[in-house]
């Protein structure tokens, strides 16, 4: 965010605590300091006006970023982001465009409970005129975000929050940018497709390392964009192993493994050796918080090893 | 009153203790935020009238009743905890039988709610309160607008009652609006709204129970500016440093609820050192007693993980 800001001086911040607080997350550390007030803007808490307000500076020659502080707290932007910005290239027949970016942290398995812990992605993924990024590692994360930045159209970009601490990855100086749409193969196998994205990519990994002992060779797919999916690389996958297990930490149904599980079933049906499966999370709202009731409902490595094993033998 | 604050303060001092020993996962402390939580309970009807809290709001949760033990096993997500079966952030859930809710952590939501609340008990003739409890932050929100236009038209039994601690996480007041009083924004909705020294128990119950006759008798909703103070950061993942000055938090001691309400009841002749040195090693008991029992306790069972997304056969 800062090489974009320091790059354009139509790129701003604006969002909760972002300013002399940097971010509940730090994200913003500094921000102000280098850029000053004008554009790194401590709003007053409304999340609605965040997101209408970039979207406006947007239509009307900005580069706005707005960070909604946790995405539990952006169901009132769905008018904005759903309703509105998501059709204004189209409903204006190409005259004006909305060139933001939403971000905010998701996911669990932080103690967060039922307010500081879920994944939103599907309900973005569901709309045309949105673009919905879900990073799983440092220098992912800087790629898309650079793309997200200088995109044309809204974008919603969600980081797992468990990552942040969890995941440490080298990530270059120099100036990259990684395309969004493109998914990644961030390891190659034989037997079985793993298709993932999220912090979820990190546990699907040691799972399948963890496997190779055991002679099953899991190649893991990061779809690093959930809309729009990249459809080749994953049915390329797919057609090569024969075999796909979706793994999301958000919870089943109406989820992204379901847009996944019908893209491999309308392109590489007659390659299949097994049935599509999902492990997701359970349907219960994301999610409890003691700590028990917590590992009830995340994913695990565990967990994961087994369905993989499961799919393997099959 | 002063006993509870006592009681409500070392146990918040305890709770804030247990999360640095890396025992309570998250704590909101309502250390400053004492005198206007207790003083507004005491005046209303704690028989009937319902309670719309925010996850800093433990004095008003002590005072309605609930236990230190039943307290405390929300922060250390123990089994039994009575709000939501440690399901949810310490201090969320509902208490029914105590007319205490606390359902979300999603700042304002409740406000609205509350003001439904309000309207189902005037459509079935009954004559509770509402009360709404949420900091300056939550009256930015469009839900808080939203639900005092419709209080005022509808003349519902509601009182908001606004604890400003002039802090949104790290936004002061400044950047987060223009108007220096937030209860003047009440009469542009058609009801009236004062301002009152939220560390003075004494001008909290006045003002509250004012409110409160007037909802009760159909005069419609009110809306209370109790200023307080927010001793400790926002919560116990919060840093303050990067945003407060020590002068400022010095100078906000000098405000400390416990002190003014001593004082008053020494100088009425009402409280001797001897009894505060009581209440203060009480307090201590109570408290030890109940962090034993919670620390003790189990983590829930997964048994009833699914239980409760619907309504069960
Ligand atoms: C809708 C929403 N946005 C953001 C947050 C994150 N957050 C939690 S508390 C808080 C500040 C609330 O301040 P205030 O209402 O003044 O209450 P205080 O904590 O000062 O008592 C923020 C921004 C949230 N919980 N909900
Ligand atoms: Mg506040």
């Amino acid at each position: 965010m800062r090489e974009e800001m320091r790059r354009d001086d139509r790129v701003f911040v604006m969002g909760e605590d972002i300013g002399a607080r940097g971010g509940v997350f730090l994200a913003t550390e500094g921000f102000l300091q280098e850029f000053g007030e004008r554009r790194v803007i401590d709003t007053p808490l409304a999340e609605s006006s965040i997101a209408a307000i970039a979207l406006g500076a947007a239509m009307h020659g900005m580069r706005p970023i707005a960070e909604i502080e946790f995405a539990d707290f952006i169901w009132p932007t769905i008018n904005q982001m759903v309703g509105e910005a998501a059709r204004v290239r189209y409903g204006t027949n190409g005259k004006m465009s909305v060139p933001m970016v939403l971000r905010a942290p998701q996911g669990g398995g932080v103690r967060g409970a039922l307010y500081h812990s879920q994944s939103v992605e599907a309900f973005f993924a569901h709309t045309p005129g949105l673009k919905v990024v879900t990073p799983a590692t440092p220098y992912d994360a800087k790629g898309l975000l650079k793309s997200a930045i200088r995109d044309e159209d809204p974008v919603v970009f969600l980081e797992h929050k468990r990552t942040y601490r969890l995941v440490r990855g080298y990530v270059p100086d120099e100036e990259y940018t990684i395309p969004i749409g493109r998914a990644d193969v961030k390891l190659e196998g034989q037997d079985l497709s793993v298709v993932t994205y999220g912090l979820m990519l990190h546990h699907c990994i040691e799972a399948a390392r963890a496997l190779e002992s055991e002679g099953i060779s899991v190649e893991v797919v990061d779809l690093r964009t959930v809309r729009p999916i990249d459809r080749e690389t994953v049915i390329e996958s797919v057609r090569k192993t024969g075999k796909a297990l979706i793994v999301h930490e958000d919870t089943k149904a109406g989820g992204i493994g379901a847009e996944v599980a019908g893209i491999i079933g309308e392109d590489a049906f007659e390659y299949l050796d097994g049935p599509v499966t999902r492990l997701a999370g359970p349907e219960v709202p994301p999610m409890p918080f003691a700590p028990t009731l917590e590992a009830e409902f995340m994913l695990s490595t565990d967990k994961i090893s087994a369905a993989i094993r499961r799919l393997a033998a099959y | 009153m002063y006993r509870q604050m006592v009681l409500v303060r070392t146990l918040d001092e305890r709770i804030w203790m247990l999360n640095r020993q890396g025992k309570a996962a998250i704590v909101a402390s309502s250390q400053g935020h004492e005198a206007g939580q207790i003083g507004s309970v005491w005046a209303l009807d704690r028989s009937k009238d319902q309670f719309y809290i925010y996850y800093r709001d433990l004095a008003v949760m002590l005072t309605l009743g609930m236990t230190p033990v039943e307290i405390m096993s929300g922060f250390l997500a123990k089994e039994g905890e009575p709000l939501s079966g440690a399901r949810q952030f310490p201090t969320h859930g509902a208490y029914p039988e105590l007319g205490l809710v606390n359902l979300s952590n999603v700042v304002g939501t409740h406000i609205p709610q509350a003001v439904g609340v309000a309207l189902a008990a005037k459509m079935r003739g009954e004559d509770s309160v509402v009360i709404a409890y949420f900091g300056d932050g939550a009256s930015s929100v469009g839900d808080c607008h939203e639900a005092m236009n419709f209080a005022a038209i509808h003349k519902l039994p509601v009182v908001f009652f606004c604890e400003n601690n002039r802090y949104a996480i790290s936004v002061p007041l400044s950047k987060q609006m223009m108007v220096d009083s937030i209860a003047a924004r009440a009469e542009g909705y058609g009801m009236p709204g004062i301002e009152i020294d939220g560390c003075d128990i004494i001008a909290v119950y006045e003002a509250t129970a004012a409110a409160a006759s007037r909802a009760r008798s159909g005069g419609g909703p009110s809306f209370i500016e109790a200023q307080v103070e927010r001793y400790l950061p926002h919560t116990s993942d919060d840093d303050d440093t990067r945003y407060r000055s020590k002068e400022e938090l010095e100078e906000a001691r000098k405000r400390d609820p416990l002190i003014i309400l001593s004082a008053q009841l020494k100088e009425s002749g009402l409280l001797t050192d001897e009894i505060e040195a009581r209440f203060a090693s009480e307090a201590r008991d109570i408290v030890d007693e109940a962090t034993d029992v919670v620390e003790s306790a189990p983590y829930p069972s997964v048994e009833r993980f699914y239980a409760n997304v619907y309504a069960e056969e």
